[in-house]
């Protein structure tokens, strides 16, 4: 990690001690993981834009600088899930976009003012994205929009959806998708909340007949796949949730401490609970190593995309299994949630525990991630 | 420089060299020669003290060559040992040793266990091939040079570990100077070795990967199955991420950061863990010639366990780090 990086870490540190409150923290408990605040002063920094490639229009931070304010944010555990949204939206609108998305659009996402979601994932398709059913036909200079997206997360507070289409369904799926940027309080959408496991609130979003000029169109009529793969591009770029571990570890440093067992001894001296302990800080470091490499790639206009599913792969699945661990070594008290006073930290582990499980599914679930490294890295022939 | 020592290592540290040592004491002569003669057993010795005067980092570029090839000859332990002698040795007999040694005409190597009360170090790596070995005697850095016994003790891996005596050693550095001295030794050496992991894992890997796509089973390859596939995803994930963590804890070593020691011991740990991960499962994907002397993933099956345990119980080097992490045991 070079010097200067250390020094914008310790500006980092330094905003979020001004900006990020614990209020902030516990009003996600509604599921929300967004705060319109913090999402601001975020913007207000330059930190939104600067996140976005210079060769588009945006600040071009040094993706080692990205990396290290993703890492300090996650870190402090700042509820920043539209961040990295708004950076791929705006990164795609830039790229795609007409002279409407680019001047209307664009620089309110930039801001801070407005959010956008993704509207990749329907209720029949998934990991295969290039499926999508939901349609969009055209009627003079407008388009009618109708179908159903699913785990389109942040929708009940933002501005925009970036919508995956399906405009000719006679050809290969991936030649007849059409992407558009649909502003939510058009008539005809509806959005209902999905709640999950983890607490964490998502939606589905229905399309019934609705309306919508062509300015709206992200790039060209059927040339979708094309504007997906430079969202894919991009979502690597900001490879973001790659250091899920360390609060979980904190916490679990600090129950092996204060617990008392039967026999009055400590958990921390425990030698299958400081085994468990450093096996996890060094998945950290691991992280931390795929986290900074990819980095480094991309400021050296490198581009990767197997580091990237190898550095997710990673990241979540040793995250699954730290707060697996961790939970167990509490016994029944790693049942408590934070509902209960007495919950260990406000049922950090526990919450973390029911979370885990979707970083290894959403933005490319493992299975995928695995068979982009056999095919990708080491050459294996393509398997379906 | 790279490329130079991988094709040295390619072209003299074949399969068929390795099983050749095996027969002996896990020991190649005439490509430590070889070596020596290329520069590069004292290549990371500072060139006041006759060495080339290369970065550690350059050191591990060469040594992940000569663990992809898991060449029979004590690199690694050699390398380390130079640079504790030309760091620690002032005395003038200890100076001439260390020429020798920085030379390469005499074969050095560290006792990472403790010497017994009978003067015996037990199970020194390269100690069937060593001219000159170190250890730590109370407080101090001791070297004795003696006849090498030119046997190994039989072991998984056909390493040359070997019982010495080192009774007649001679103290070479005592006290504060002497623990930090033996101790960045240490760090270097964990470095290094979680890079020559690095390399073993990448070259089961390759191994694996060829295997699998020319061996057909119902009728198509079997690499083409997700199983196998996903399997060796993993390993090459784990594998990769071994590689980063390695040579960042060698830069760390390197520069004299405070977290080198902590680095280095994660990156040996989850190195051979990573290896075994991939030997394992490239073993698997071979089915039954797999586990056949004929083929070579066997030798880096038994390398991988056996350069870790040369070192020490796995459970001792985590227990080291809890206890800098998270402060030491109540008793």
């Amino acid at each position: 990690m070079p010097a200067r990086a250390e020094d914008f870490r310790a500006e980092v540190r330094q905003f979020l001690a001004e900006h990020l409150t614990g209020e902030m923290i516990a009003a996600t408990r509604d599921g929300t993981i967004h705060s319109p605040a913090l999402h601001r002063a975020i913007a207000d920094r330059g930190w939104l834009s600067g996140a976005v490639p210079a060769e588009l229009g945006g600040g071009g931070m040094d993706p080692v600088e990205l990396c290290v304010l993703l890492e300090e944010l996650q870190l402090h555990q700042a509820p920043a899930d539209a961040l990295g949204v708004a950076v791929v939206g705006v990164s795609m609108i830039l790229e795609h976009g007409n002279e409407h998305l680019r001047g209307a659009v664009a620089p309110r996402l930039m801001s801070g003012e407005a959010l956008v979601c993704l509207g990749y994932s329907e209720p029949e398709s998934g990991s295969d994205v290039a499926a999508a059913r939901t349609r969009a036909v055209r009627d003079g200079d407008r388009w009618v929009i109708n179908g159903s997206k699913m785990w389109t997360t942040l929708a009940h507070v933002a501005d925009y959806v970036l919508l995956l289409t399906r405009t000719d369904p006679e050809v290969p799926k991936h030649r007849g998708l059409t992407f558009f940027v649909v502003p939510l309080d058009t008539a005809g959408i509806e959005i209902q909340a999905v709640e999950t496991m983890g607490n964490e609130r998502s939606n589905a979003t229905f399309y019934d007949d609705v309306l919508l000029g062509d300015e709206w169109r992200l790039g060209e009529v059927n040339d979708g796949w094309t504007v997906m793969k430079t969202a894919l591009k991009y979502e690597r770029g900001i490879a973001g949730g790659q250091f899920p571990s360390p609060p979980v570890i904190e916490a679990a440093v600090d129950w092996a401490r204060r617990a008392r067992r039967a026999d009055g001894s400590r958990p921390i001296d425990d030698d299958e609970v400081r085994n468990k302990l450093v096996r996890a800080m060094i998945d950290v470091e691991v992280c931390r190593s795929f986290a900074y490499h990819t980095a480094a790639l991309a400021s050296e206009g490198a581009m990767f995309g197997v580091e990237g599913s190898m550095t997710k792969l990673f990241a979540s699945e040793s995250y699954k299994k730290h707060c697996a661990w961790f939970l167990d070594m509490m016994g029944a008290e790693g049942l408590l949630t934070h509902d209960d006073p007495g919950a260990h930290m406000d049922g950090r582990i526990e919450e973390h525990f029911r979370h885990a499980p979707v970083t290894a599914i959403y933005g490319g679930t493992s299975e995928i991630n695995r068979n982009l490294v056999a095919e990708g890295w080491l050459g294996l022939p393509r398997s379906r | 420089m790279a490329e130079a020592f991988g094709d040295l290592f390619a072209r003299e540290a074949t399969a068929e060299a390795v099983r050749a040592a095996e027969a002996g004491c896990g020991f190649d002569p005439d490509l430590w020669r070889k070596l020596a003669a290329a520069g590069a057993p004292q290549m990371a010795v500072g060139v006041a003290d006759g060495g080339g005067g290369a970065s550690l980092v350059d050191l591990a570029v060469v040594v992940h060559e000569w663990g992809r090839r898991i060449a029979p000859v004590p690199l690694v332990e050699h390398a380390v040992c130079a640079r504790l002698l030309s760091d620690a040795g002032n005395g003038e007999p200890i100076r001439e040793l260390a020429a020798s040694v920085i030379s390469g005409d005499l074969i050095a190597t560290m006792a990472p266990g403790p010497i017994e009360p009978d003067s015996t170090a037990r199970l020194v790596p390269a100690g069937a091939v060593a001219d000159v070995v170190a250890a730590r005697r109370g407080d101090d850095i001791v070297v004795a040079r003696s006849r090498p016994p030119g046997a190994a003790r039989p072991n998984t891996a056909d390493l040359p570990l070997a019982d010495r005596d080192l009774s007649g050693a001679e103290t070479v550095a005592s006290g504060a100077a002497a623990a930090s001295a033996w101790d960045r030794a240490l760090a270097e050496w964990r470095a290094l070795m979680a890079v020559a992991y690095a390399g073993l894992a990448g070259e089961v890997l390759a191994m694996g990967v060829a295997y699998t796509k020319q061996r057909h089973q119902f009728g198509v390859p079997v690499g083409s199955f997700q199983a196998v596939q996903h399997g060796l995803a993993d390993a090459a994930t784990r594998s990769e991420g071994a590689r980063l963590l390695a040579f960042r804890a060698v830069s760390a070593v390197d520069a004299g950061r405070a977290d080198g020691a902590r680095l280095a011991s994660m990156a040996l740990l989850f190195g051979a863990e990573s290896a075994r991960f991939a030997a394992d499962r490239v073993l698997q994907y071979h089915g039954g010639y797999g586990y056949s002397a004929e083929y070579d993933v066997q030798l880096y099956y038994r390398r991988a366990a056996g350069w870790l345990l040369q070192l020490g119980e796995p459970a001792a080097e985590v227990a080291r780090l809890a206890d800098a992490d998270l402060g030491p045991k109540a008793a």
